[in-house]
Protein backbone atom coordinates (compact mmCIF):
# COMPACT_ATOMS: atom_id res chain seq x y z
CA UNK A 1 0.00 0.00 0.00
CA UNK A 2 2.82 2.35 0.94
CA UNK A 3 4.61 1.58 -2.31
CA UNK A 4 1.40 2.25 -4.21
CA UNK A 5 0.94 5.67 -2.58
CA UNK A 6 4.59 6.52 -3.14
CA UNK A 7 4.24 5.50 -6.79
CA UNK A 8 1.20 7.70 -7.23
CA UNK A 9 2.94 10.64 -5.57
CA UNK A 10 6.11 10.29 -7.65
CA UNK A 11 4.04 9.82 -10.80
CA UNK A 12 2.07 12.98 -10.17
CA UNK A 13 5.20 15.03 -9.57
CA UNK A 14 7.01 13.70 -12.60
CA UNK A 15 4.04 13.99 -14.89
CA UNK A 16 3.70 17.60 -13.74
CA UNK A 17 7.36 18.17 -14.56
CA UNK A 18 6.94 16.62 -18.01
CA UNK A 19 3.90 18.76 -18.74
CA UNK A 20 5.83 21.79 -17.57
CA UNK A 21 8.67 20.84 -19.94
CA UNK A 22 6.29 20.43 -22.83
CA UNK A 23 4.81 23.84 -22.18
CA UNK A 24 8.26 25.42 -22.12
CA UNK A 25 8.78 24.07 -25.63
CA UNK A 26 5.70 25.80 -26.96
CA UNK A 27 6.82 28.73 -29.07
CA UNK A 28 5.16 31.70 -27.39
CA UNK A 29 4.70 34.44 -29.96
CA UNK A 30 6.17 37.84 -29.20
CA UNK A 31 2.82 39.43 -30.03
CA UNK A 32 0.08 37.13 -28.79
CA UNK A 33 -2.57 39.02 -30.77
CA UNK A 34 -0.76 37.91 -33.93
CA UNK A 35 -0.26 34.46 -32.55
CA UNK A 36 0.30 32.40 -35.71
CA UNK A 37 3.96 31.82 -36.23
CA UNK A 38 4.84 30.40 -39.58
CA UNK A 39 8.04 28.41 -39.82
CA UNK A 40 8.59 28.71 -43.58
CA UNK A 41 12.31 28.27 -43.12
CA UNK A 42 11.80 24.58 -42.51
CA UNK A 43 10.68 24.12 -46.11
CA UNK A 44 13.92 25.68 -47.30
CA UNK A 45 15.88 23.15 -45.26
CA UNK A 46 14.63 20.23 -47.36
CA UNK A 47 17.60 18.80 -49.32
CA UNK A 48 17.62 19.21 -53.10
CA UNK A 49 17.21 15.47 -53.65
CA UNK A 50 14.04 15.47 -51.55
CA UNK A 51 12.66 18.61 -53.21
CA UNK A 52 13.14 17.07 -56.63
CA UNK A 53 10.84 14.14 -55.85
CA UNK A 54 7.51 14.39 -57.60
CA UNK A 55 4.24 13.22 -56.08
CA UNK A 56 3.57 9.74 -57.52
CA UNK A 57 -0.12 10.21 -56.72
CA UNK A 58 -0.43 13.60 -58.40
CA UNK A 59 -2.78 12.18 -61.04
CA UNK A 60 -4.78 10.04 -58.64
CA UNK A 61 -8.17 11.73 -58.11
CA UNK A 62 -8.72 9.77 -54.90
CA UNK A 63 -5.42 10.83 -53.32
CA UNK A 64 -6.67 14.20 -52.19
CA UNK A 65 -9.89 12.71 -50.74
CA UNK A 66 -7.93 10.08 -48.83
CA UNK A 67 -5.48 12.77 -47.76
CA UNK A 68 -8.32 14.79 -46.32
CA UNK A 69 -9.34 11.87 -44.11
CA UNK A 70 -5.74 11.38 -43.03
CA UNK A 71 -5.48 15.08 -42.26
CA UNK A 72 -8.58 14.85 -40.05
CA UNK A 73 -7.09 11.88 -38.25
CA UNK A 74 -3.60 13.12 -37.60
CA UNK A 75 -3.12 16.82 -38.29
CA UNK A 76 -6.13 18.89 -37.23
CA UNK A 77 -5.18 18.80 -33.54
CA UNK A 78 -2.26 21.15 -34.24
CA UNK A 79 -2.90 22.67 -37.68
CA UNK A 80 -6.64 23.27 -37.27
CA UNK A 81 -9.65 21.82 -39.07
CA UNK A 82 -9.09 23.95 -42.16
CA UNK A 83 -5.28 23.82 -41.97
CA UNK A 84 -5.39 27.48 -40.99
CA UNK A 85 -2.87 26.92 -38.20
CA UNK A 86 -3.21 26.81 -34.46
CA UNK A 87 -1.44 27.71 -31.28
CA UNK A 88 1.30 25.15 -31.82
CA UNK A 89 1.59 24.86 -35.58
CA UNK A 90 1.61 27.11 -38.64
CA UNK A 91 -1.02 27.58 -41.33
CA UNK A 92 -0.63 25.19 -44.23
CA UNK A 93 -2.62 27.58 -46.43
CA UNK A 94 0.24 30.04 -46.66
CA UNK A 95 1.75 30.67 -50.09
CA UNK A 96 5.11 29.26 -48.95
CA UNK A 97 3.52 25.86 -48.31
CA UNK A 98 1.12 25.86 -51.21
CA UNK A 99 3.84 26.81 -53.70
CA UNK A 100 6.52 24.56 -52.20
CA UNK A 101 7.72 21.55 -54.19
CA UNK A 102 5.66 18.49 -53.15
CA UNK A 103 8.90 16.72 -52.30
CA UNK A 104 9.72 19.36 -49.70
CA UNK A 105 6.36 18.92 -47.95
CA UNK A 106 6.85 15.15 -48.08
CA UNK A 107 10.32 15.55 -46.55
CA UNK A 108 8.90 17.59 -43.65
CA UNK A 109 6.18 15.01 -43.05
CA UNK A 110 8.78 12.24 -43.04
CA UNK A 111 11.31 13.96 -40.79
CA UNK A 112 9.11 16.15 -38.65
CA UNK A 113 10.53 19.28 -37.07
CA UNK A 114 11.48 17.46 -33.94
CA UNK A 115 13.17 20.32 -32.10
CA UNK A 116 10.14 22.56 -32.67
CA UNK A 117 7.45 20.09 -31.69
CA UNK A 118 6.37 18.51 -34.95
CA UNK A 119 6.56 14.73 -34.67
CA UNK A 120 8.05 12.44 -37.26
CA UNK A 121 5.32 11.03 -39.50
CA UNK A 122 7.30 8.30 -41.20
CA UNK A 123 5.11 5.90 -39.27
CA UNK A 124 2.53 6.62 -41.95
CA UNK A 125 3.41 4.51 -44.99
CA UNK A 126 4.88 6.45 -47.91
CA UNK A 127 1.69 6.40 -50.06
CA UNK A 128 -0.27 7.91 -47.17
CA UNK A 129 2.26 10.71 -46.79
CA UNK A 130 1.90 11.48 -50.51
CA UNK A 131 -1.89 11.44 -50.10
CA UNK A 132 -1.48 14.04 -47.36
CA UNK A 133 0.74 16.15 -49.63
CA UNK A 134 -1.94 15.95 -52.35
CA UNK A 135 -4.60 17.17 -49.92
CA UNK A 136 -2.51 19.92 -48.35
CA UNK A 137 -1.52 21.35 -51.71
CA UNK A 138 -5.11 21.18 -52.98
CA UNK A 139 -6.26 23.65 -50.31
CA UNK A 140 -5.03 26.77 -52.02
CA UNK A 141 -3.52 29.90 -50.57
CA UNK A 142 -5.37 31.74 -47.84
CA UNK A 143 -3.22 34.70 -46.83
CA UNK A 144 -3.64 36.13 -43.36
CA UNK A 145 -2.28 39.31 -41.83
CA UNK A 146 -1.16 37.22 -38.88
CA UNK A 147 1.32 35.17 -40.87
CA UNK A 148 4.87 36.04 -39.98
CA UNK A 149 8.17 34.37 -40.73
CA UNK A 150 10.62 33.11 -38.18
CA UNK A 151 14.03 34.62 -38.73
CA UNK A 152 16.70 32.34 -40.14
CA UNK A 153 18.87 31.15 -37.26
CA UNK B 1 -12.48 -15.96 -15.84
CA UNK B 2 -11.40 -15.97 -19.50
CA UNK B 3 -14.70 -14.55 -20.70
CA UNK B 4 -14.26 -11.68 -18.21
CA UNK B 5 -10.77 -11.05 -19.60
CA UNK B 6 -12.23 -10.28 -22.99
CA UNK B 7 -15.31 -8.38 -21.90
CA UNK B 8 -13.33 -5.13 -21.60
CA UNK B 9 -11.99 -5.03 -25.18
CA UNK B 10 -15.37 -5.78 -26.67
CA UNK B 11 -17.07 -3.06 -24.64
CA UNK B 12 -14.42 -0.55 -25.68
CA UNK B 13 -14.69 -1.62 -29.31
CA UNK B 14 -18.45 -1.14 -29.24
CA UNK B 15 -18.16 2.21 -27.44
CA UNK B 16 -15.49 3.38 -29.88
CA UNK B 17 -17.58 2.57 -32.93
CA UNK B 18 -20.78 4.11 -31.59
CA UNK B 19 -19.22 7.34 -30.35
CA UNK B 20 -16.58 7.68 -33.04
CA UNK B 21 -14.57 10.81 -33.73
CA UNK B 22 -12.44 11.06 -36.90
CA UNK B 23 -9.14 10.83 -35.01
CA UNK B 24 -7.36 7.54 -35.63
CA UNK B 25 -4.08 6.67 -33.96
CA UNK B 26 -1.23 5.09 -35.92
CA UNK B 27 0.17 2.76 -33.31
CA UNK B 28 2.53 -0.13 -33.85
CA UNK B 29 1.35 -3.59 -32.78
CA UNK B 30 4.28 -4.49 -30.52
CA UNK B 31 3.72 -5.32 -26.87
CA UNK B 32 7.32 -5.93 -25.80
CA UNK B 33 9.45 -4.34 -28.54
CA UNK B 34 9.69 -0.59 -29.14
CA UNK B 35 10.03 1.36 -32.35
CA UNK B 36 11.50 4.85 -32.56
CA UNK B 37 8.27 6.82 -32.64
CA UNK B 38 7.63 9.09 -29.69
CA UNK B 39 4.28 9.99 -28.25
CA UNK B 40 2.96 13.11 -29.93
CA UNK B 41 3.81 16.27 -27.98
CA UNK B 42 1.27 17.20 -25.28
CA UNK B 43 -0.67 13.95 -25.85
CA UNK B 44 -1.41 11.49 -23.08
CA UNK B 45 -1.92 7.87 -23.97
CA UNK B 46 -3.63 5.68 -21.40
CA UNK B 47 -2.99 2.01 -22.02
CA UNK B 48 -4.19 -1.14 -20.36
CA UNK B 49 -2.46 -4.43 -21.05
CA UNK B 50 -3.23 -7.91 -19.92
CA UNK B 51 -1.30 -11.17 -20.09
CA UNK B 52 -2.80 -14.58 -19.51
CA UNK B 53 -0.10 -17.17 -18.99
CA UNK B 54 0.15 -20.89 -18.50
CA UNK B 55 3.13 -22.25 -16.62
CA UNK B 56 4.34 -25.80 -16.34
CA UNK B 57 5.22 -25.82 -12.66
CA UNK B 58 2.54 -23.49 -11.31
CA UNK B 59 -0.95 -22.14 -11.66
CA UNK B 60 -2.12 -20.12 -14.59
CA UNK B 61 -2.00 -16.39 -14.04
CA UNK B 62 -3.39 -13.14 -15.33
CA UNK B 63 -1.14 -10.11 -15.04
CA UNK B 64 -2.10 -6.59 -16.01
CA UNK B 65 -0.61 -3.15 -16.17
CA UNK B 66 -1.67 0.39 -16.86
CA UNK B 67 0.62 2.76 -18.71
CA UNK B 68 0.35 6.54 -18.72
CA UNK B 69 2.46 7.75 -21.62
CA UNK B 70 3.00 11.45 -22.14
CA UNK B 71 4.70 13.24 -25.02
CA UNK B 72 6.74 15.88 -23.19
CA UNK B 73 8.31 17.00 -26.47
CA UNK B 74 8.67 15.54 -29.94
CA UNK B 75 11.98 13.97 -28.76
CA UNK B 76 11.11 12.95 -25.17
CA UNK B 77 8.37 10.58 -24.05
CA UNK B 78 7.83 9.75 -20.39
CA UNK B 79 5.71 6.93 -19.07
CA UNK B 80 4.49 5.40 -15.81
CA UNK B 81 3.38 1.84 -15.32
CA UNK B 82 1.43 0.34 -12.46
CA UNK B 83 1.18 -3.39 -12.51
CA UNK B 84 -0.45 -6.28 -10.71
CA UNK B 85 -1.35 -9.92 -11.16
CA UNK B 86 -3.83 -12.59 -10.18
CA UNK B 87 -2.64 -16.16 -9.93
CA UNK B 88 -5.36 -18.77 -10.21
CA UNK B 89 -5.99 -20.65 -6.93
CA UNK B 90 -3.78 -18.11 -5.17
CA UNK B 91 -4.26 -14.35 -4.79
CA UNK B 92 -4.31 -11.01 -6.60
CA UNK B 93 -1.89 -8.25 -5.75
CA UNK B 94 -0.28 -4.97 -6.81
CA UNK B 95 3.26 -5.77 -7.90
CA UNK B 96 4.95 -2.43 -8.43
CA UNK B 97 5.55 0.58 -10.62
CA UNK B 98 7.94 1.66 -13.35
CA UNK B 99 8.97 5.02 -14.75
CA UNK B 100 10.40 5.00 -18.23
CA UNK B 101 11.82 7.72 -20.44
CA UNK B 102 12.64 7.55 -24.12
CA UNK B 103 14.84 10.10 -25.86
CA UNK B 104 15.32 10.56 -29.56
CA UNK B 105 18.81 11.95 -30.09
CA UNK B 106 18.66 12.62 -33.85
CA UNK B 107 16.68 15.37 -35.52
CA UNK B 108 15.96 13.63 -38.80
CA UNK B 109 14.97 10.19 -40.01
CA UNK B 110 17.75 7.81 -40.99
CA UNK B 111 17.89 4.23 -42.24
CA UNK B 112 18.36 3.14 -38.61
CA UNK B 113 16.91 5.42 -35.96
CA UNK B 114 18.21 5.11 -32.42
CA UNK B 115 16.27 5.91 -29.26
CA UNK B 116 17.74 5.87 -25.75
CA UNK B 117 15.53 4.27 -23.12
CA UNK B 118 15.98 4.69 -19.36
CA UNK B 119 13.75 3.06 -16.77
CA UNK B 120 13.53 2.81 -13.03
CA UNK B 121 11.40 0.04 -11.62
CA UNK B 122 10.29 -0.80 -8.12
CA UNK B 123 8.63 -4.19 -8.28
CA UNK B 124 8.09 -7.22 -6.11
CA UNK B 125 9.18 -10.77 -6.83
CA UNK B 126 5.56 -11.59 -7.69
CA UNK B 127 5.67 -9.37 -10.78
CA UNK B 128 4.58 -11.37 -13.84
CA UNK B 129 3.89 -8.80 -16.53
CA UNK B 130 6.87 -10.06 -18.58
CA UNK B 131 7.29 -6.68 -20.23
CA UNK B 132 10.85 -7.69 -20.86
CA UNK B 133 12.92 -10.81 -20.34
CA UNK B 134 16.32 -10.21 -18.82
CA UNK B 135 19.22 -12.28 -17.52
CA UNK B 136 18.19 -15.83 -16.74
CA UNK B 137 14.49 -15.11 -16.31
CA UNK B 138 12.39 -18.23 -16.58
CA UNK B 139 9.05 -19.55 -15.49
CA UNK B 140 10.57 -21.22 -12.43
CA UNK B 141 11.16 -17.72 -10.97
CA UNK B 142 7.44 -17.12 -10.65
CA UNK B 143 6.27 -20.58 -9.62
CA UNK B 144 6.28 -19.66 -5.93
CA UNK B 145 3.09 -18.69 -4.16
CA UNK B 146 2.34 -14.98 -4.16
CA UNK B 147 2.65 -14.65 -0.38
CA UNK B 148 6.30 -15.72 -0.59
CA UNK B 149 7.20 -14.08 -3.89
CA UNK B 150 5.89 -10.66 -2.83
CA UNK B 151 8.41 -10.49 0.02
CA UNK B 152 11.22 -9.91 -2.47
CA UNK B 153 11.58 -6.30 -3.64
CA UNK B 154 13.60 -5.15 -6.62
CA UNK B 155 14.82 -1.67 -7.39
CA UNK B 156 16.16 -1.81 -10.89
CA UNK B 157 17.62 0.51 -13.45
CA UNK B 158 17.17 -0.51 -17.03
CA UNK B 159 18.83 0.87 -20.12
CA UNK B 160 17.79 0.04 -23.65
CA UNK B 161 19.04 0.94 -27.05
CA UNK B 162 16.08 0.91 -29.40
CA UNK B 163 16.89 0.74 -33.09
CA UNK B 164 14.14 1.02 -35.63
CA UNK B 165 13.87 1.31 -39.40
CA UNK B 166 11.06 1.77 -41.86
CA UNK B 167 11.37 0.47 -45.38
CA UNK B 168 8.61 0.19 -47.96
CA UNK B 169 5.89 0.16 -45.33
CA UNK B 170 7.70 -2.34 -43.08
CA UNK B 171 8.95 -1.44 -39.65
CA UNK B 172 11.88 -3.36 -38.20
CA UNK B 173 13.00 -3.01 -34.59
CA UNK B 174 15.99 -4.32 -32.69
CA UNK B 175 16.09 -3.60 -28.96
CA UNK B 176 18.87 -4.56 -26.57
CA UNK B 177 18.60 -4.05 -22.83
CA UNK B 178 20.91 -3.96 -19.85
CA UNK B 179 19.35 -4.04 -16.38
CA UNK B 180 20.94 -3.59 -12.97
CA UNK B 181 19.29 -4.55 -9.74
CA UNK B 182 20.56 -1.90 -7.34
CA UNK B 183 21.07 -4.56 -4.63
CA UNK B 184 24.46 -5.79 -5.81
CA UNK B 185 23.26 -8.13 -8.54
CA UNK B 186 25.20 -8.44 -11.80
CA UNK B 187 24.15 -6.65 -14.95
CA UNK B 188 21.54 -8.64 -16.86
CA UNK B 189 20.83 -8.47 -20.57
CA UNK B 190 17.98 -9.13 -22.94
CA UNK B 191 16.70 -8.47 -26.43
CA UNK B 192 13.53 -7.91 -28.44
CA UNK B 193 13.15 -8.00 -32.20
CA UNK B 194 10.12 -7.16 -34.27
CA UNK B 195 8.78 -6.55 -37.75
CA UNK B 196 5.38 -5.22 -38.74
CA UNK B 197 3.48 -3.74 -41.65
CA UNK B 198 0.00 -2.31 -42.25
CA UNK B 199 -2.14 -4.66 -44.30
CA UNK B 200 -2.53 -1.89 -46.87
CA UNK B 201 -0.21 1.04 -47.48
CA UNK B 202 -2.58 3.47 -49.22
CA UNK B 203 -5.38 5.02 -47.19
CA UNK B 204 -8.91 4.54 -48.37
CA UNK B 205 -10.78 7.56 -49.71
CA UNK B 206 -13.92 6.64 -47.75
CA UNK B 207 -14.48 6.50 -44.03
CA UNK B 208 -14.22 2.98 -42.70
CA UNK B 209 -13.33 1.45 -39.36
CA UNK B 210 -12.15 -1.92 -40.57
CA UNK B 211 -10.22 -0.92 -43.70
CA UNK B 212 -7.08 -2.97 -44.17
CA UNK B 213 -4.83 0.04 -43.55
CA UNK B 214 -6.14 0.19 -39.97
CA UNK B 215 -4.73 -3.26 -39.24
CA UNK B 216 -1.02 -3.58 -38.58
CA UNK B 217 0.33 -7.11 -38.28
CA UNK B 218 3.73 -8.42 -37.42
CA UNK B 219 5.87 -10.66 -35.33
CA UNK B 220 8.02 -10.06 -32.30
CA UNK B 221 10.61 -12.23 -30.61
CA UNK B 222 12.11 -11.56 -27.21
CA UNK B 223 14.19 -13.23 -24.57
CA UNK B 224 17.10 -13.02 -22.15
CA UNK B 225 20.80 -12.87 -22.87
CA UNK B 226 22.13 -13.99 -19.50
CA UNK B 227 24.16 -11.79 -17.20
CA UNK B 228 27.65 -10.39 -16.88
CA UNK B 229 29.06 -13.72 -15.68
CA UNK B 230 27.27 -15.98 -18.16
CA UNK B 231 26.27 -14.11 -21.28
CA UNK B 232 24.32 -15.93 -23.97
CA UNK B 233 21.06 -17.47 -25.06
CA UNK B 234 21.24 -20.48 -22.74
CA UNK B 235 19.52 -20.89 -19.36
CA UNK B 236 16.98 -18.20 -20.02
CA UNK B 237 13.63 -17.96 -21.78
CA UNK B 238 12.68 -16.94 -25.30
CA UNK B 239 9.35 -16.23 -26.96
CA UNK B 240 7.97 -15.68 -30.40
CA UNK B 241 4.66 -13.87 -30.76
CA UNK B 242 2.56 -12.77 -33.72
CA UNK B 243 1.14 -9.30 -33.05
CA UNK B 244 -1.85 -7.49 -34.51
CA UNK B 245 -3.04 -3.94 -33.85
CA UNK B 246 -6.31 -2.45 -34.95
CA UNK B 247 -6.40 1.34 -34.97
CA UNK B 248 -9.93 2.46 -34.24
CA UNK B 249 -11.80 5.76 -34.37
CA UNK B 250 -11.57 8.18 -31.46
CA UNK B 251 -7.90 7.35 -30.98
CA UNK B 252 -8.44 3.82 -29.63
CA UNK B 253 -6.04 1.00 -30.42
CA UNK B 254 -6.59 -2.69 -29.75
CA UNK B 255 -3.61 -5.06 -29.73
CA UNK B 256 -3.63 -8.84 -29.52
CA UNK B 257 -0.66 -11.18 -29.34
CA UNK B 258 -0.49 -14.90 -28.65
CA UNK B 259 3.05 -15.75 -27.53
CA UNK B 260 4.75 -19.12 -27.53
CA UNK B 261 7.63 -20.20 -25.31
CA UNK B 262 10.58 -21.52 -27.31
CA UNK B 263 12.31 -23.59 -24.64
CA UNK B 264 11.66 -25.37 -21.36
CA UNK B 265 12.46 -22.26 -19.30
CA UNK B 266 9.71 -20.30 -21.02
CA UNK B 267 6.05 -20.12 -20.15
CA UNK B 268 4.28 -22.45 -22.50
CA UNK B 269 1.78 -19.89 -23.76
CA UNK B 270 1.13 -16.19 -23.19
CA UNK B 271 -1.97 -14.51 -24.48
CA UNK B 272 -1.60 -10.76 -24.38
CA UNK B 273 -3.95 -8.02 -25.35
CA UNK B 274 -4.01 -4.31 -24.79
CA UNK B 275 -6.22 -1.32 -25.25
CA UNK B 276 -5.05 2.23 -25.50
CA UNK B 277 -6.66 5.61 -25.91
CA UNK B 278 -4.79 8.73 -26.85
CA UNK B 279 -5.86 12.09 -25.46
CA UNK B 280 -4.51 14.74 -27.80
CA UNK B 281 -3.94 18.14 -26.26
CA UNK B 282 -3.85 16.79 -22.71
CA UNK B 283 -0.85 19.00 -21.94
CA UNK B 284 -2.74 22.10 -23.04
CA UNK B 285 -5.68 21.13 -20.87
CA UNK B 286 -3.47 20.51 -17.85
CA UNK B 287 -1.65 23.77 -18.49
CA UNK B 288 -4.97 25.61 -18.70
CA UNK B 289 -6.19 24.07 -15.45
CA UNK B 290 -2.97 24.96 -13.64
CA UNK B 291 -2.78 28.44 -15.14
CA UNK B 292 0.06 27.99 -17.64
CA UNK B 293 0.67 29.89 -20.91
CA UNK B 294 -2.40 30.46 -23.03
Amino acid sequence: MRACLAALGVSGLLLGAAIGRSQQNVPVPAKPAKGKIFAVNEIDKAPEKARAKSNPLANDPEASRAGRLLFERHCTECHGNAAEGGRHAPSLRAAEVQNAPPGAIFWILTNGIVRHGMPVWSKLPEPQRWQLVSYIQSLGVKPTAETVSLPTP
Amino acid sequence: MLSRLFLGPFLVLAFSLVFASPAFPQENPYIVAYDHYMEEPRSLEVEYFSTFGTQRGGNEFHSYWVELEYGATAWWTTEFYFDGQSTFHDSALFTGFRWENRFRPLKHEHFINPVIYLEYEHISGADKILKEIEGHDGQADTAERNAIARQEHKNELEFKLLLSSTYKGWNFVENTLAAKNLANSPWEFGYALGASRPLRLKASARRCNFCRENFIAGLEMYGGLGDRHSFGLRDTSHYVAPVVALNLPSDWTLRISPGFGLNDNSYRFLLRWGLSREFSGFGDLASHIFGGHQ
